[in-house]
């Protein structure tokens, strides 16, 4: 799969991370470099071995359904920006 | 051109935990803006998500109630967009490994005017576990939006179905059905003025006989049943009409407005979603063993299905009886608790299903909360039974345990009702209404079937319906000859 610069800004935008065009063109680089890795591995015959979802051989641990968590709104908006009524406050968003 | 609907839907139940899918910050409803919103749930950096047992459990008793493949390892996935009550920047979710595979549900379409009721199986593509977001809230800050996290985080299971369904009336028996197992199997509350349980609707239209879908739009975010009806209603006719105009659909989300009754198109993104789906690397593989499954299976109630078979089986009840009384967990189990205290079956399930219910409904009350208890309805029906009071009387009866006028036989005793079955004290006022009603006597001779009714009826009002209906007939119809 060989990617060009639109893909690179593209994205970009969709993790909203600013790329300047000299940027772009050295993303588009590594990126195209790690996609050659990843088809280099593709050639590799996987028939019958079972995908993995993780790098350890573990299964996830659960948690017992109990609260602990306390209030703790003062502290955490102590570093947010803006807040009122509890609440914090972004620009104006309405679908 | 014929046209056919095709319709799937995609429901977010909110799981009944009381703490949150990967924290234990509370998921109690209504509290102070974000004080239910720990450093997980507002994703302070550094934080890691443990996953909640019972959200686990959940899903099982879910996957079992349906019958569903499960899988032995499901994948948690990031599902990566920004919006601000999403404050991680991703919502994790399960994608190409969900917990719950393929299922099947069996929904009841009713009756109408012009089509007789059926039963259709609609199949369960999947269902998978996943975090609630927050909440906007708008207006209270000119120009900005505030921000509730309290919900972000709450554990969720969405069930999504095959595009199964083909009318409005099949997608809204298919939801009325599922809104009464998840609270059945006890995994959610069902309350849908409170979001616990959100459908949204796929819906597309294709000339009738054709076997390719069409393009679909997806109405969103629907909480009440009436809404879903008149939505989908709305939404096909529109499709019909655009199509019919030489138009083409869009792929595209819709909201509900119900003030209109209308759909309409939200503004459409610029670029089109892409989620950039991947495996959490924070999260490992969930794992699902055949001993979780039997352990959960243990704590789970009898399914509807099941206990619908046991009371045609066990109680003799009509299929149509037994497929009312559980239509609700609450119903069912009142109505079993009503034959636990000894009453008898058939009669059981008339009274739930008639007097009680008509009452309940009068007075919008939920069986849960009914005045009478179901040992009460069983002290009664004991009483109808043993032939102490009549049907009728039994009514009474019944309104006064309603108003809380006492116990079963002391209502009985304070008004009066005891049904006279001494055959001695029947005859008396036999004979008085004989006496009395010669000329009803006479038409009877005559040949009028009709007078013996009427000579009952005077027999009954004579002894202020306590008589025993039964033992008039009889001793009426021997001393008349």
């Amino acid at each position: 799969m060989a990617l060009n610069l639109d893909d690179i800004k593209r994205i970009a935008h969709l993790a909203r991370i600013e790329v300047s065009d000299n940027e772009a063109q050295e993303t588009l680089n590594k990126l195209s470099g790690i996609l050659g890795l990843i088809e280099q591995m593709q050639a590799v015959d996987t028939t019958g071995i079972t995908p993995m979802s993780h790098s350890q051989d573990v299964t996830q641990r659960l948690r017992e359904d109990v609260v602990t968590q306390t209030n703790q709104r003062e502290l955490f908006q102590s570093i947010a920006p803006a807040t009122q009524d509890g609440l914090y406050l972004v620009p104006k968003v309405i679908e | 051109m014929q046209w056919e609907v095709v319709i799937g839907l995609e429901t977010h139940t909110q799981l009944q935990t009381k703490s949150k899918q990967f924290s234990g910050a509370s998921t109690t409803y209504g509290a102070e803006p974000n004080t239910q919103a720990c450093e997980v749930s507002i994703a302070l950096p550094g934080v890691l998500p443990v996953l909640n047992k019972e959200a686990v459990e959940c899903a099982i008793k879910f996957g079992l109630a349906i019958e569903a493949e499960m899988a032995p390892r499901s994948v948690f996935s990031r599902k990566n967009y920004f919006y601000p009550d999403l404050p991680k920047g991703y919502q994790i979710s399960q994608f190409e490994l969900p917990v719950v595979g393929k299922g099947k549900i069996t929904i009841q379409v009713p009756a109408t005017k012009n089509t007789e009721a059926y039963e259709k199986v609609i199949n369960i593509t999947r269902a998978h576990l996943e975090e609630d977001a927050g909440k906007s809230v708008h207006g209270a800050v000119e120009g900005m939006s505030g921000i509730d996290l309290n919900r972000a985080g709450t554990p969720l299971l969405e069930i999504v179905t095959e595009p199964d369904m083909r009318s409005a009336a099949e997608a809204v028996a298919y939801a009325k059905k599922l809104h009464e197992l998840v609270q059945w199997i006890g995994i959610c509350d069902g309350n849908m003025q409170e979001g616990s349980f959100r459908c949204d609707v796929n819906v597309s239209v294709r000339p009738k006989g054709s076997d390719k879908l069409g393009t679909r739009r997806e109405i969103k975010n629907l909480n009440s049943f009436k809404f879903m009806q008149q939505a989908i209603e709305y939404e096909t006719q529109w499709q019909i009409e655009t199509l019919e105009d030489g138009g083409t659909i869009q792929q595209a989300t819709v909201l509900f407005n119900p003030d209109t009754g209308e759909t309409r198109a939200m503004r459409s993104k610029e670029e089109a979603n892409d989620y950039r789906y991947f495996p959490d690397p924070d999260l490992l593989p969930l794992e699902v063993t055949e001993a979780d499954k039997a352990r959960v299976k243990a704590l789970m109630p009898e399914l509807p299905q099941a206990l619908q078979a046991r009371l045609v089986s066990e109680y003799q009840l009509s299929s149509y009886d037994a497929s009312t009384l559980t239509a609700s967990r609450s119903q069912a189990d009142y109505f079993v608790a009503t034959v636990a205290a000894g009453a008898e079956p058939k009669q059981a399930a008339n009274w739930v299903m008639g007097a009680l219910s008509a009452k309940l409904n009068a007075e919008e009350k939920s069986i849960v909360d009914s005045p009478v208890s179901a040992a009460q309805l069983a002290a009664l029906l004991k009483r109808i039974a043993d032939n102490t009071i009549s049907n009728n009387a039994a009514k009474q009866v019944f309104e006064g345990l309603w108003a809380g006028e006492g116990e079963v036989d002391a209502i009985i005793e304070a008004k009066g009702l005891k049904q006279v079955s001494d055959t001695g004290a029947i005859e008396a006022i036999i004979n008085e209404v004989l006496a009395a009603n010669q000329a009803m006597v006479d038409e009877y001779k005559a040949g009028k079937e009709k007078a013996f009714n009427a000579l009952v009826g005077q027999c009954m009002k004579a002894s202020k319906g306590k008589a025993n209906p039964a033992q008039v007939n009889e001793l009426l119809k021997a001393k008349l000859g």
